[in-house]
């Protein structure tokens, strides 16, 4: 049987890594090759590296920082930030990328994905959507979760996954660094609305939301979190452990 | 020396580096003396099977490889570079392989239900079959049955039953890994595979 996935995010500036909290105030953490060095012996299923850097120069050691990563963590990476054109495809994957995860890119130019699917396959093209609750409906937020598209959110989605979006990660802002665990009304009707994988992200702040994920919907496929693992808040060989003893399949 | 196969499908990063991590002197080629003097060939592989089958044959590397495995040189097919093993496959058509292991390569869907997403990604389980259930497969001397390994794919090796070594499950039972002599398949990525990943890929390097 296929396992839920634990994936810790790295987000990173100027070759270090960061974590906001509502995208907000960011306080450095650690290093990107240690920390997924560390994650990767600690039973991490895979790692998403978010490149939140605006500069050339960050970008740069950005790819520097990803394929020293990838020389030496044998476990998929998802990198994403920044995704706008085939040739940011192109660069990422070129340093070890597995997967590469758009957001704000796919709003300003949703053919991207369609593009990218044919030219990488669909299991490489993943949506990330930045999602809140606004008078009642789920909207898509845009540029870090601080500009309302207006798009319903459930509809977005489905229309990335029919353009060739093999996977999806979801991010509630409502929830994200709130620590009271993930959005699971959001989540549910993502997964009822697609048939590919669904990563949820945001919340997370103990083992139990991960289990209270997992067992509310069963559907769902992995759980992202940064700083409660950058901060060692929760340590991923726990988390697995009590997976697996709430009966959730867990890699261990 | 282990030659990778660069017939310009795929990203061949990770399995360069994942060899070099355990030592070994690796080389992405597609020059014919290197890879005749490789002591292992490994046919990597993403994408498209059409596509990838026709840049196979075009770039030579087709014949090269079925020469070389046909001569006992040991090969590792690794996701697509696996199904080219295989005599064909009805990815959006049909399509032909190098036909080194018998079978056919089909939707997962056709035997999976709704209930499940495809592609199947993720880490899933190896289930021992054939000789590497009587534990006489060196493939997986390191490897213990149950381990998990890292899969993306939406189609699948069929009717292969007579090489398959190892399967998983996923609503259906998955060929994931298939031998015939020294000629290897690995559905999954070892090189994505964490340890049980590296461990595969060792035990290759020392058939």
């Amino acid at each position: 049987m296929i396992t839920k996935r634990i994936i810790p995010c790295l987000d990173v500036k100027d070759g270090r890594v960061v974590k906001g909290t509502k995208f907000k105030d960011l306080n450095d953490v650690s290093s990107p090759v240690e920390l997924a060095k560390f994650y990767t012996e600690a039973g991490a299923d895979e790692l998403v590296f978010y490149d939140i850097t605006a500069s050339s120069d960050g970008r740069k050691l950005f790819t520097e920082i990803l394929t020293e990563t990838a020389s030496n963590v044998f476990i998929p990476l998802t990198v994403g930030g920044g995704i706008s054109t085939i040739e940011d495809f192109d660069r990422v994957l070129k340093c070890g990328a597995d997967k590469v995860s758009v957001n704000s890119g796919a709003i300003r130019n949703p053919s991207i994905i369609g593009e990218a699917a044919r030219l990488y396959g669909d299991q490489c093209v993943v949506i990330s959507a930045d999602v809140a609750l606004i008078d009642g409906v789920y909207r898509v937020f845009a540029k870090g979760a601080r500009e309302n598209t207006g798009m319903e959110a459930i509809d977005w989605i489905k229309r990335c996954v029919d353009m060739g979006a093999g996977e999806v990660v979801v991010n509630s802002i409502d929830t994200d660094g709130v620590k009271k665990g993930f959005d699971i009304p959001l989540l549910k009707k993502v997964c009822e609305a697609v048939n590919v994988p669904v990563i949820a992200s945001g919340g997370a702040g103990c083992i139990q939301d991960f289990i209270d994920l997992f067992t509310e919907i069963p559907d769902i496929d992995a759980g992202l979190a940064a700083s409660i693992f950058h901060f060692r808040e929760v340590e991923i060989a726990d988390l697995k452990d009590a997976m697996a003893k709430a009966g959730i399949p867990a890699r261990i | 020396m282990i030659a990778i196969i660069d017939y310009g499908v795929g990203n061949l990063f990770s399995l360069q580096s994942s060899l070099k991590y355990i030592g070994q002197d690796v080389e992405v080629t597609s020059d014919p003396e290197k890879i005749e003097a490789a002591d292992r060939i490994i046919l990597p592989g993403v994408g498209a099977y059409e596509d990838a089958a026709r840049k196979l044959r075009e770039s030579g590397m087709a014949d090269l490889v079925m020469e070389q495995a046909k001569a006992g040189k040991p090969l590792m097919g690794i996701c697509l570079g696996m199904q080219l093993l295989f005599e064909k496959s009805f990815e959006y058509g049909e399509h032909e392989g190098l036909g080194l292991i018998k079978g056919s390569v089909v939707p997962i869907r056709d035997v999976v239900s709704e209930d499940y997403k495809i592609p199947h990604i993720g880490w899933n389980a190896l289930r021992f079959k054939g000789r590497a259930a009587e534990g006489q497969e060196p493939l997986f001397k390191y490897t213990k049955e149950g381990d998990h390994v890292y899969f993306v794919h939406s189609f699948y090796a069929t009717d292969c039953a007579d090489s398959t070594i190892a399967s998983t499950e996923y609503g259906a039972e998955l060929t994931a890994a298939v031998a015939d002599g020294k000629i290897y398949g690995c559905q999954f990525h070892p090189e994505k595979s964490g340890k049980v990943g590296l461990n595969i890929l060792r035990a290759f390097c020392e058939l």
